[in-house]
């Protein structure tokens, strides 16, 4: 298993929830106060650099006009990374392709990111979430589409040594291809992109990328997983091995249960402070007319966010693992057994107000306490045995609440 | 496509709340005309074609549609969305056209780059669209009264709205350096409480249309053919028939 330290930079310190419509998109900047966001972001990246001298791998973001995730460019943070840290790998999840103009341009960034890195970086790539629509003001029907063609332009841009190409596709053309620096990684950056059903899932595992699954929990995982598996060994005509896959849930380790699930409470801010009305949580196109409809009739369509801020209830649905070192080792061994296995856990640990120091003590725990096991757990993977034990867990059918957390899936 | 009625063909083509062949203002009309009712790709359960991209793509469809329904002496008559994209095949050609009417239509931009122009229908609070496009907001759609198969044919048109009207959002920068070429009688309708395109932005619509006039309808919003429907007919007819 890698592990791999996750916090969105969140700018928490906002007024009164009843005081504005939306914590995305039109949430006036006064409320940033850049004396704080500069004590912010250093703060941030102290944590990630922490996580570096833990052993533990590096993961960001980026989002846009929201006090949820104060990096509106994610490479930015990273080329800091890539020289303050020296053997994280530092995986960008991700480059939001869907939405930006210039593929090519992100093909440099990355390059760039991976020669100061010296081959450090994995390059995911994202469709992006409902919200950042508004802001790109991209329309985001074929948003997946759009997002296949923007990988391939980046891929032979990264691979294209010998002079320039042209492309002319869809969505995207661009003449003279020829970036400087090429990628240090041969014959480029591991890719990871994200998934949310069966279907985007095969595409990933025909390209035999990493795929990547934020808060599906115990009732959409498998569906996710085995669309995975499945599209893997029939494109490549063997198992896919364990590292192919990667699920993202919200992590507090404690010395007492007690301290975790109070972490773990804390953590809850990345949901329960995402107040967001239905225009930017259900733009026309980004969802299928089917769960469009369904959000305009109510569901979660007032607010757009993973309506149960209850912890009980979020660690049974499998999104936060909390507690001791034994009890989030067990949680997750649980989850890893029920899915099939994965080999990348990637951990949102500090999220709204959560302090440097709670989160460094959790993250120290995690380390020396519940990443060695993981570490065995993963090695010892073997397919055929794991999909036996898997075939006799059933479904989990009890926390299956529909379109929850739909959309922070992708 | 419905047709409805009988006399001289009036060609209707909707805007981005779906087809309309069904409301009331049609029967005021259809006595004298036969109304012919297409339904734009996308609305109302029928598919995008995989290489519509923009309204460009419906404009080159209805081109089609029009040589085949060999119109002659047709009145164009577009509401919203769909009078702009009467304004853009008017452009290319009035000859198989008699008359145009525009309703509460988008399609240019009159302000600057700061200018809000025209209502931002896909970014702006429930409420506040319903104050723009009503003036008896009794009238509105209600989600919550609607069945499964209605909200999601709802659904489903704003995809559809979405697609033609992004970017540029609801207008042609070109169209306006275009209209001249009208030269068919040309009325426009519209409501005088229209917060999504305001009368203001008719005006200077019919500004740059030679010779076009004006009709504006008191206690209506963007859908005057819904909220006045009889007053409605009566400018429409009075134009159509004259």
């Amino acid at each position: 298993m890698r592990a791999w330290f996750f916090t969105e930079d969140a700018y928490p310190y906002l007024p009164d929830e009843d005081s504005y419509e939306s914590i995305r998109v039109n949430l006036p900047n006064k409320y940033f106060d850049p004396a704080t966001g500069a004590d912010l972001y250093s703060m941030y990246l102290d944590m990630w650099c922490a996580a570096d001298e833990m052993g533990l791998n590096i993961m960001n973001n980026e989002h846009h006009q929201t006090a949820t995730c104060m990096v509106p460019a994610a490479p930015i943070m990273l080329g800091i990374l890539a020289r303050e840290t020296k053997n994280a790998r530092l995986l960008i999840l991700g480059n939001p392709v869907s939405n930006r103009s210039q593929p090519v341009r992100v093909a440099e960034e990355m390059a760039l990111i991976d020669v100061l890195s010296r081959g450090r970086l994995e390059c995911g790539f994202v469709r992006g979430v409902p919200y950042e629509i508004a802001p790109a003001n991209v329309f985001p029907y074929r948003g997946t589409e759009k997002l296949w063609e923007a990988h391939d332009l980046i891929t032979k841009a990264w691979i294209t040594h010998d002079g320039p190409f042209n492309f002319e596709g869809r969505w995207f053309h661009a003449r003279q291809v020829n970036i400087w620096p090429r990628p240090f990684q041969q014959p480029h950056p591991p890719v990871w992109v994200t998934m949310g059903s069966a279907g985007t899932a095969a595409q990933v595992a025909q390209r035999g990328h990493v795929g990547a699954v934020f808060l599906a929990g115990y009732p959409r995982i498998r569906a996710i997983f085995d669309g995975y598996r499945k599209g893997y060994l029939e494109t490549h005509g063997t198992e896919m091995p364990i590292d192919r896959l990667a699920y993202c849930a919200l992590i507090c380790v404690g010395n007492t249960e007690q301290e975790g699930l109070d972490g773990a409470e804390k953590l809850l801010w990345y949901m329960s402070s995402n107040k967001v009305p239905p225009q930017y949580s259900n733009p026309p196109g980004y969802h299928s007319p089917e769960m469009a409809a369904n959000m305009m009739r109510g569901s979660n369509s007032g607010t757009g966010l993973p309506t149960s801020t209850n912890l009980a209830e979020q660690m049974a649905r499998g999104n936060v693992f909390a507690g001791t070192p034994d009890q989030v080792y067990d949680q997750i061994k649980s989850f890893y057994d029920y899915c099939g296995g994965f080999g990348n856990l990637m951990m949102m640990s500090q999220a709204g107000f959560m302090t440097f120091d709670e989160t460094l003590a959790s993250m120290k725990l995690f380390s020396e306490e519940v990443y060695p096991r993981l570490k065995k757990l993963t090695a010892s993977y073997d397919a055929g045995q794991m999909q036996e034990k898997r075939a006799t867990l059933p479904d989990v059918e009890n926390v299956d609440l529909e379109s929850l957390a739909s959309e922070f899936v992708r | 496509m419905v047709r409805r009625g009988s006399g001289p063909p009036v060609l209707v083509l909707h805007g981005g709340d779906g087809p309309l062949g069904h409301l009331p203002f049609t029967e005021h009309i259809s006595g004298s005309f036969e109304l012919l009712h297409p339904t734009h790709l996308g609305f109302d359960g029928t598919p995008i074609p995989d290489h519509f991209d923009n309204l460009q793509d419906l404009i080159f469809l209805y081109l089609d549609l029009i040589d085949s329904l060999d119109l002659q002496g047709a009145i164009l008559l577009g509401f919203s969305m769909g009078g702009w994209l009467a304004a853009e095949l008017a452009v290319m050609s009035t000859g198989r056209f008699s008359k145009l009417v525009l309703v509460d239509s988008v399609g240019i931009k009159p302000g600057g780059p700061f200018d809000r122009d025209i209502a931002d229908v896909f970014a702006s609070p429930a409420d506040e669209l319903l104050t723009a496009t009503w003036h008896d907001r009794s009238l509105a759609p209600i989600h919550a009264d609607m069945t499964d198969a209605e909200l999601l044919t709802f659904a489903a048109n704003r995809v559809a709205h979405g697609l033609y009207t992004w970017e540029p959002y609801m207008h042609n920068p070109k169209l306006r350096y275009r209209l001249h070429r009208i030269d068919i009688p040309t009325l426009l309708i519209w409501g005088e409480n229209d917060g999504i395109v305001t009368p203001e932005y008719g005006a200077a619509l019919r500004d740059l249309i030679p010779g076009a006039s004006m009709s504006v309808i008191p206690e209506a919003g963007h859908h005057p053919h819904i909220e006045q429907p009889g007053e409605f007919a009566a400018h429409f007819l009075k134009f159509a028939s004259g």
